[in-house]
């Protein structure tokens, strides 16, 4: 179907098929590039239009059948893991390893949810808000199930209103931001009316659900699987009977792949000029990497990096403008749902920070940077590389991530020490 | 407020003799530590300490003890007009401004070996680091406590250091994952099975138990190297360790018998008894021991030590899949070369069921980044003696350097031209097994003990390139 | 639910048969078989997390092959998954 092991680079190459890198790769190829764009998962969409098609309204199909259209080389459930050489990138699959060169990248690895530990967190059936709603979209049936759903972000209403429509019975939602701060990213909300219809439309599917701000999960209970959970709600505890607890805080960023090709970043997130071009000429990041923002931000994002990234500068230009509306909507999301202080107490001394290494909060404390932790209690040393552990510590501890080495994903010992033409 | 005072006569004497040697002017609010060997003594109802033959007079004294070291705390010292100040035996804060019997520059595994030993032969130790306990190669290499033959003094540091491991083991705490999983020394062929015969009875006239197993008694103690191998030798008290963890341990007890550790703390010069640190605090001590592993050679120069970069791989957990270290007998041949890079197959199962795959050794290298041709060569290597690791979930690499001195033995001993300065360094590969014998005999030669084995091979000034007289 | 769900896919989980729609993730088949995924090192039943592929709690094997991240893997009739090790 596709020469996947060409020694002919890519004009451009997208990491991720997400929004970012449908529009990426679309905008590049429609200039009639030599695009191709990879991404981990069986289908293109991401997380966000994870499923069928039809399910994420018009502009979700829109951007689907735009990249279906386009001559575009796909590669999907590849794994991008290692950069052997500079514009040579490894991608792993099910049985195979192939070897991806490129002129220009962009980096459309998107977000993940951030997990913080409390009690119980570990027990089977408490998971991501977008976990559960992955798994549901897989084929988990919820009907009839009481969910409990948590943590902050937007997030939070959009699983819950899914998680209805399939069936589930939601017994609360749980935020922790603060009445007022919402009230003030609703007020904010005024300037887009895309999002209040959005919000409405939310709002409809999740008539007469109790959404409670001010209260987060302190506990999760059950033998082997769960039964119920305990929630802080306005300073006063409740236990609430459940199958399964939908918990995640708000997402982080994916910056493994481009930390590991040197671009810089600051704050948790890669840093990029106006054309969305990174440290690293050449390399483009568009999308959550530079800012958690929403569909609409990586949409936009994603426009301008596949322009730029064929020399379309002009036409990049256009879009600046409603990249700034966007950003403006994110900067609204951080201040909203910001993390408060009180989480940092949830964990007790036995809660498994490290679920790869089961390393518990009291091994953690007496260290005093992620890596003295990860060499003396093996905290963040397993598969997941510290993707959970590493967001969790640096909200409870502020230790700051390591450098990053390949794999940047786990990879088969055969794949990572495959010979690369040329070297 | 407590007083401190030099008695009239004896400030005059004092003035005399130790003006001008003083370093650490006492302020005029220190803390004071005098460790056991301090020789601290109280004569009658005016207190006095005596400080290494130094009267002090001590107005109102609250003495504490800690451990096994007496401290005064927050003492006023009265220094009249002229800032004399008994050497160094006033803390401004925390250690810093401190005497020791002994300062260790690096907390790897051999700094924290040495100021163990330091400790628990009653010495004041200082141990300080630029970046935390066992992080450098300690962090980086297999962690394997191996008997080796290269040569004589090879064979008799290692054997010594592997018994008293041997006998350090049932204080070992469960993270350092000490394993006796014993070495296979694998042979390919028949000219390596020639090496065998020859190492088992190397090893048989010095006591060490090995044992040579054919290609089918192979087979069944490893089923996942591939067929056709010749045989082996099997080493069965050789053992594997978590060396962060391990040198932690060594660090703590040294901590608990009164031990100073400042970590983060870079060393810019050292020399002549002191140990200067980036933010210009200096820490004198008696003698200062540069365990700084592939970086010693920037604070004591002239020694013949160069870094030597390594490669390690570790997979997922493969519980069963291996069951001793395997070390390629074609190691001999590659990785003895001097000069070139080489590979070489050595696998080792980890207590946690995860395998960890080298080696690699390069010099020239600077950079700590993963080089993917060694990558590939190492890695190859690994497959083509146990396929099944091809389709092994690889979790993490990682490199370090060690260090290496031209004969392969490490640098133990008094430097040439520095009466206050000793080594502890160049242990190149096997710095985690011969750390604590190398502690041994380093402390042995700072007081004067006779050492369980001859220390002539390890002595620093074999591999002196240019003796810097000042 | 989607046409492609509503035919079902037989496998077996630990030895018993399952049977899931067509295009459910082995993550799925191990939930309905009322099974937790795997157990930590520590012991502990885990289940999966994230459901993106990136916590690596839903690990399984299977066909004999380690540390397969179930919540990325579609099922296949006549698979053969083990939660045990």
């Amino acid at each position: 179907m596709m020469d996947k092991d060409s020694q002919q680079p890519f004009d451009v190459l997208v990491i991720g098929a997400g929004p970012a890198g449908m529009a990426a790769a679309v905008r590049a190829a429609e200039r009639g590039g030599r695009v191709g764009i990879v991404d981990d998962n069986p289908n293109c969409g991401g997380q966000i239009w994870r499923g069928a098609e039809d399910d994420h309204g018009q502009e979700a199909t829109a951007w689907s059948s735009r990249l279906r259209n386009a001559d575009i080389t796909k590669l999907f459930g590849m794994r991008v893991f290692h950069q052997p050489e500079t514009g040579v990138l490894l991608a792993e699959g099910t049985d195979d390893v192939c070897e991806l060169r490129y002129t220009n990248l962009v980096l459309a690895t998107g977000a993940r949810e951030r997990f913080l530990p409390f009690p119980g967190w570990t027990l089977p059936n408490v998971m991501g808000a977008g976990g559960l709603q992955a798994m549901v979209k897989s084929g988990l049936p919820v009907r009839g199930k009481r969910v409990v759903v948590a943590g902050t972000g937007p997030l939070l209403l959009a699983v819950a209103a899914y998680l209805r429509k399939q069936g589930a019975e939601i017994p609360i939602i749980c935020e922790q931001a603060s009445w007022s701060s919402l009230a003030r990213f609703g007020v904010g909300l005024l300037g887009r009316p895309g999002k209040i219809t959005q919000g409405l439309q939310l709002k409809k599917e999740l008539a007469e659900i109790p959404f409670a701000a001010n209260s987060w999960p302190i506990g999760a209970h059950g033998g082997q699987v769960l039964e119920s959970v305990t929630i802080s709600r306005g300073g006063k505890t409740e236990v609430i009977a459940c199958d399964f607890l939908a918990c995640g805080f708000h997402l982080v960023p994916n910056v493994e792949l481009q930390s590991l090709l040197g671009c810089q970043i600051s704050g948790g997130f890669v840093q990029v000029d106006e054309f969305q071009q990174t440290s690293v000429q050449r390399v483009f990041c568009a999308g959550e990497p530079t800012g958690i923002g929403g569909v609409e931000l990586a949409l936009v994002e994603g426009q301008i990096a596949g322009l730029a990234a064929v020399g379309e500068k002009n036409a990049a230009q256009k879009l600046f403008g409603e990249r700034r509306e966007s950003h403006r909507f994110a900067r609204m999301l951080d201040r909203a749902f910001r993390l408060r202080p009180e989480l940092r107490s949830l964990p007790s001394a036995e809660t498994i920070v490290c679920r790869c290494e089961d390393v518990p909060y009291s091994r953690l404390q007496e260290h005093r940077s992620w890596r003295a932790a990860k060499l003396h209690s093996r905290c963040g040393m397993g598969p997941c590389q510290g993707r959970v552990c590493g967001p969790a510590t640096q909200f409870l501890f502020q230790w700051n991530p390591d450098s990053v080495r390949p794999p940047v994903f786990p990879a088969r010992v055969g794949s990572l020490g495959r010979v690369v033409s040329g070297l | 407020m407590l007083k401190m005072q030099c008695a009239k006569p004896i400030r005059k004497r004092l003035r005399k003799r130790n003006i001008k040697r003083s370093r650490v002017p006492l302020s005029k609010t220190s803390s004071v530590i005098f460790a056991p060997s301090a020789d601290l003594t109280t004569e009658g109802k005016e207190e006095f300490a005596v400080l290494r033959g130094f009267h002090f007079k001590l107005d109102r004294a609250v003495m504490v003890p800690v451990q096994r070291h007496w401290i005064l705390s927050t003492l006023s010292v009265e220094l009249g007009k002229d800032r004399i100040g008994a050497r160094g035996y006033a803390l401004r804060d925390g250690m810093n401004a401190a005497t020791y019997d002994v300062v260790i520059v690096g907390a790897g595994i051999v700094g924290a070996a040495c100021a163990d030993e330091c400790a628990r032969r009653g010495m004041r130790v200082a141990v300080v680091d630029r970046e935390m306990v066992g992080s450098g190669a300690t962090a980086a290499g297999m962690g394997h406590i191996v008997v080796m033959d290269d040569s004589e003094a090879q064979f008799a540091l290692t054997r010594y250091s592997q018994q008293l491991w041997q006998a350090l083991r049932r204080d070992l705490p469960e993270d350092v994952e000490y394993d006796q999983c014993g070495t296979i020394w694998v042979a390919a062929d028949e000219e390596e099975m020639a090496e065998v015969r020859r190492k088992h009875d190397y090893y048989a006239q010095r006591g060490v138990p090995t044992l040579v197993v054919d290609s089918e008694a192979l087979q069944r103690l490893e089923p996942n190297l591939r067929d056709g191998m010749a045989g082996g030798l099997l080493v069965a008290e050789d053992a594997v360790l978590y060396p962060p963890c391990a040198a932690r341990f060594l660090m703590e007890r040294a901590q608990e018998l009164g031990a100073q550790l400042q970590l983060g703390a870079p060393v810019t010069q050292i020399g002549e008894g002191r140990v200067r640190l980036s933010d210009g605090v200096e820490i004198a001590g008696g003698m200062v021991v540069n365990a700084a592993g592939a970086w010693a050679p920037e604070l004591t120069r002239g020694m013949e030590i160069k870094k030597r970069k390594g490669h390690l791989v570790i997979t997922d957990r493969y519980p069963g899949f291996l069951r001793h270290q395997l070390v390629e007998l074609g190691y001999l041949k590659s990785a003895h070369s001097v000069t070139s890079d080489s590979v070489a197959f050595n696998v080792q199962p980890r207590r946690t069921g995860q395998i960890l795959i080298g080696s690699s050794r390069q010099y020239g290298a600077e950079h700590g980044e993963v080089d993917q041709a060694m990558l590939t060569r190492m890695l190859r290597r690994a497959q083509e003696y146990m396929p099944g690791l091809g389709q092994m979930s690889a979790v993490r690499t990682w490199t370090g350097f060690r260090a290496a001195t031209p004969d392969k033995l490490p640098l133990i001993g008094p430097w040439p031209g520095d009466k206050s300065l000793f080594l502890a360094t160049g242990h190149e590969g096997l710095g985690i097994t011969t750390s604590l014998a190398s502690a041994r005999i380093l402390v042995d030669q700072i007081t004067g003990a006779k050492p369980e084995i001859p220390i002539e091979p390890y002595l620093p000034s074999r591999a002196v390139k240019e003796v810097a007289h000042a | 639910m989607h046409d492609s769900l509503l035919r079902a896919v037989t496998l077996s989980v630990n030895g018993s048969p399952v049977a899931v729609p067509a295009g459910a993730t082995v993550a799925v088949a191990v939930a309905i078989a009322g099974q937790p995924c795997r157990r930590s090192v520590s012991g502990e039943p885990r289940g999966p997390l994230c459901g993106m592929g990136i916590c690596f709690e839903c690990r399984v094997s299977i066909n004999g092959t380690p540390h397969c991240r179930s919540c990325q893997i579609v099922c296949e009739p006549g698979m053969e998954v083990r939660t045990d090790g």
